[in-house]
């Protein structure tokens, strides 16, 4: 039903010559070729985030129930409400996460993989301008520096 | 309920939530904010936070797939980041200015529209074959995409690159001030104003709407609405959701995908409505 099979392969060897007029406009170095090294750093990055993201979180999780009996039960009378509810206590702030993880609690190691997971975004813009630089594309280049100072301005103006 | 049973059950319905979100480009929320309130009787600030993680999830997962397939518009993506950001960011300060209930009542109305629009235009196929629009000639952004679908490679022009601007920064303002309809509007600015394919309009929302959420996640973060044991079983559930998602994508025609947007949108409407009403 799913030609999942076909991968990456497929679109590249389709496209050789299949888009004329496409790379020619303008900007020197839009070229064809520049765009599949950036589509694939950008992808590379993506993957190895949300990889190790999972991983941590996963981690942390297993460490959580291991750590508490009374979690792992399918029945009895330990409840989620006491981890979800408006007064539950979480890290939320650097200091605190720094003080959960030293004492080697799942919660902490869990929010360290979601924190990685929400930087994921920002580390490939950040990708984007270095390789938008690299292919000599200054517009573009320019482009992402913007939405980067953005990104990381709004985490400056979270903490105030 | 046990810790246990609700991290597992949560888990497999974000995986529901992640492959709807990467086929639509919407992002998981439209899901995981009712089932959290409704099924668990969570509140709704973490509902909120764990939403935030779920799209940054979704976005993640599907587009390191759509990106390396060229489904996703890499440079258009790119480029309307720059207004979605900076709309996220003025939504960060007028947040305490603008009525939320009129805003929630508004978007209801203005996603209802683009969903009959949607509606009206999902026989539309061909893409256009040129374009006179100076940026989008400037910074290249034309592409072309295989669709294993129809297997052939489909090429597309891009136009009205100003208009795509605004309706961004809209986006933008109202991911900020509401927490939720980011993706229900960039997909429409796309697809409909811009003219880029059903397919690629939704692989590129994905690739953009994890930058739109990480630019408010700080704040939810900062702010305590990011709880643990909520945000794990999200995130694993969604990473997985969205890779299949991205994989069906692949199969299904852009008439399909347009209809399933239509029906998403619908429900986002609905619940944006009570949200106006109710409070």
């Amino acid at each position: 039903m799913i030609s999942a099979s076909r991968g990456s392969s497929a679109p590249i060897r389709a496209r050789a010559g299949a888009s004329p007029g496409l790379g020619e406009i303008g900007i020197g170095d839009g070229s064809d070729a520049a765009l599949r090294r950036i589509e694939l750093a950008v992808s590379w990055v993506l993957r190895v985030g949300v990889g190790v993201s999972v991983l941590v979180i996963a981690a942390g999780l297993a460490i959580m129930f291991a750590r508490h009996d009374g979690y792992l039960a399918i029945t009895g009378h330990a409840s989620y409400r006491g981890l979800t509810g408006a007064h539950s206590r979480f890290p939320h702030s650097l200091a605190g996460l720094a003080h959960t993880l030293a004492r080697g609690r799942g919660q902490g190691i869990v929010v360290v993989g979601v924190v990685i997971l929400i930087l994921t975004p920002v580390l490939r813009v950040g990708v984007g301008v270095v390789s938008f630089l690299v292919e000599h594309d200054l517009p573009m280049a320019l482009i992402t520096l913007y939405v980067l100072a953005v990104l990381v301005g709004s985490f400056f103006l979270a903490q105030s | 309920m046990t810790p246990l049973d609700f991290v597992v059950s949560l888990a497999l319905i974000s995986v529901v939530a992640g492959a709807l979100g990467a086929l639509v480009g919407l992002g998981g929320g439209v899901v995981i904010v009712p089932v959290l309130t409704i099924l668990y009787g969570i509140n709704i600030r973490l509902a909120i936070g764990a939403s935030i993680v779920s799209v940054i999830a979704t976005s993640s997962g599907a587009a390191a797939a759509y990106v390396r397939e060229r489904m996703a518009n890499l440079r258009v993506g790119m480029f309307l980041e720059v207004a979605t950001t900076t709309g996220a960011l003025s939504g960060a300060f007028l947040t305490t200015v603008l009525p939320a209930r009129l805003l929630f009542v508004f978007f209801a109305a203005v996603l209802g529209y683009s969903a009959l629009a949607t509606f009206k235009r999902r026989h539309r196929a061909a893409p256009l074959s040129a374009s006179n629009d100076r940026i989008a000639n400037a910074l290249s952004l034309h592409g072309s995409y295989y669709d294993p679908a129809e297997r052939r490679e489909i090429a597309y022009h891009v136009v009205r690159t100003r208009l795509g601007l605004t309706l961004m920064y809209v986006a933008g303002l109202v991911s900020a001030l509401l927490g939720i309809g980011s993706g229900a509007l960039k997909v429409p600015a796309m697809d409909g104003a811009m003219r880029l394919p059903m397919k690629v309009s939704t692989a590129t929302s994905n690739f953009m709407i994890g930058v739109t959420a990480a630019a408010s996640a700080g704040v939810y973060f900062m702010r305590g609405q990011i709880d643990p044991i909520i945000a794990a079983p999200v995130a694993v559930g969604i990473l997985a959701g969205a890779t299949i998602g991205a994989r069906v994508l692949n199969s299904v025609t852009s008439a399909t995908i347009r209809i399933v947007f239509v029906v998403v949108l619908v429900a986002i409407s609905l619940e944006m409505l009570q949200k106006g009403i109710a409070g």
